[in-house]
């Protein structure tokens, strides 16, 4: 087992196989009366969240306590991070008080690499600027196995803002690992520069693609970083990459629809599709937990 | 105690038996030396099987749950025989310790294992374990502690293959297969038909891959 989680492409297929088989453990726990497990009694996960975000870190910690750990949040607001404090000195002071794992989200790509030189325990990267978010894309390929039984030869369409997201990135790394096949569906000016050379299929037409998947996951708009012009208008967007009811319904019986959350109903997928059976989106967070109690086990279960 | 008196052999190491484990010698050519064979397995799933619809006057209410790996197989082989002497089916399970072990940071990370508990639970049941080999009885430890998360059995019960001492907690079996006094720096593998693809239980001499005397039991 590898000692940091910090991208997706950390994972080859039989460990990342081996995650999701101990997540659909780990599952199990969350349907008994006792929610708990000892087996990380004893041991430290800090919550180092330079970003805010509710969903990612409360999964962690949820994660963490019901696997018997102390949890630590950490969050960069009210911090000396605000006096100045930089991600060394935060690091080494995390280090000092003896944290087993660090769980990092920052707003600079690259931050969790860093912070992995710094600290003897595990890092887990839980999103670092646009670059990764390896356990979102372990939870989302985690929910397609659970809903369409394997990953092998799946077809997936990941649709929207690529430019900036760290979700698609990391999906498109672990499920080429998991032999499945992705399509990212973007405007040409949300698409990274070299993404050309990322093991995936890219399409500029949602229509093109809706008839032939298994799985179509959304993006959300990241209206925070839309300070330059990458499209005319949210109306022109929902038109032409919005999921709603007459997309959806052209979608083969099976397709799931998913997206990683917080939505903006109406724009990237409509009020009735995000509420339909076909929609994972609650789904995907209940698995989140299963999910990073595997990774958090797998980390820390083991000698080091 | 189901130990039989001394001065009874219970598994004979007969010479033919080389020839029957030839598969399992392939897989690792070291000096193992047989201690049961098949047919010695066979005869002790059989007693064990009289042994608990003895003690249990008839194996109701009772659920039996293996512990993986070997454990598992001799849980439904132990219910196989139940339901042939008496046609009562006990229910079987699967028991994984795993997340419950005291010895995680002194390995390397162990495999998750699936635990799958019979459709009427565990509560107010007698619980059966069934494992392979009983050691230093950590793996026991762990699985009434994962028993405890799970329900609450009104008694659990302890079935083994073979117990090879060097106990470190204070813990018995119900039923025993064979006692093998051993010696720490021995190991004992047992290999089963629906795991290894041969019945048998050997005794390797002192090897590099013995168990210190700190760590879980050799499965």
């Amino acid at each position: 087992m590898i000692t940091h989680l910090l991208s997706a492409a950390d994972l080859d297929r039989a460990t990342a196989t081996l995650v999701l088989d101990t997540a659909t453990e780990m599952a199990t726990v969350a349907g008994r009366e006792v929610k708990k497990l000892p087996t990380l009694r004893g041991r430290t996960v800090v919550n180092l969240f330079y970003e805010d975000s509710t969903r990612t870190r409360t999964s962690f910690e949820v994660a963490a306590k019901r696997l018997s750990a102390d949890v630590i949040n950490f969050s960069a607001k009210g911090s000396s991070v605000s006096k100045g404090e930089s991600l060394k000195d935060t690091a080494l002071t995390l280090q000092a008080m003896g944290a087993d794992a660090v769980v990092i989200r920052h707003s600079a790509s690259g931050a969790p690499h860093r912070l992995a030189r710094w600290v003897d325990g595990s890092v887990v990267n839980a999103g670092d600027g646009t670059h990764e978010h390896p356990t979102q894309a372990l939870l989302d390929a985690y929910t397609m196995r659970s809903r369409l039984g394997t990953l092998e030869g799946l077809r997936v369409a990941i649709v929207g803002d690529v430019l900036h997201s760290r979700v698609a990135r990391s999906n498109v790394l672990l499920l080429a690992t998991l032999g499945a096949k992705v399509t990212l569906v973007s405007p040409p000016t949300l698409l990274p520069v070299g993404v050309g050379c990322w093991p995936c299929a890219v399409g500029y037409d949602l229509d093109a693609v809706l008839a032939d998947v298994d799985v179509v996951m959304m993006l959300r708009v990241q209206r925070e970083r839309m300070n330059d012009s990458y499209f005319p208008s949210a109306r022109e967007y929902a038109r032409r990459y919005g999921l709603d009811v007459a997309r959806a319904g052209r979608l083969p019986e099976h397709a799931i629809v998913m997206h990683p959350g917080p939505m903006n109903r109406g724009m990237e997928i409509a009020p009735e599709v995000a509420d339909s059976a076909r929609a994972t989106i609650v789904e995907q967070v209940a698995n989140g937990v299963s999910v990073r109690m595997a990774v958090l086990y797998l980390l820390l279960g083991g000698k080091s | 105690m189901t130990a039989p008196p001394a001065g009874l052999p219970e598994g004979r190491p007969d010479h033919d038996a080389a020839n029957r484990l030839d598969s399992a010698e392939a897989a690792d050519p070291g000096n193992h030396r047989p201690i049961l064979t098949g047919s010695d397995l066979s005869r002790i799933t059989a007693r064990i099987a009289h042994q608990i619809l003895e003690k249990t006057r008839g194996a109701t209410d009772t659920v039996l749950l293996g512990i993986p790996t070997r454990g598992v197989p001799l849980a439904a082989r132990l219910a196989d025989r139940i339901a042939a002497f008496e046609g009562v089916q006990v229910p079987v399970g699967t028991l994984d310790v795993t997340l419950y072990r005291d010895d995680l940071r002194l390995q390397r990370t162990r495999a998750v294992g699936p635990t799958d508990l019979p459709p009427g639970g565990i509560d107010g049941k007698r619980v059966i374990l069934a494992d392979d080999v009983l050691f230093s009885g950590r793996t026991v430890r762990a699985a009434l502690d994962a028993l405890n998360d799970l329900g609450r059995p009104s008694q659990v019960q302890l079935a083994v293959l073979v117990d090879r001492g060097h106990r470190q907690l204070p813990i018995r079996a119900d039923y025993v297969g064979k006692n093998l006094p051993t010696s720490l720096a021995e190991s004992v593998r047992v290999l089963l038909r629906e795991v290894d693809g041969a019945d048998a239980v050997l005794l390797a001499g002192p090897s590099e891959d013995t168990v210190p005397a700190a760590g879980g039991e050799r499965r």
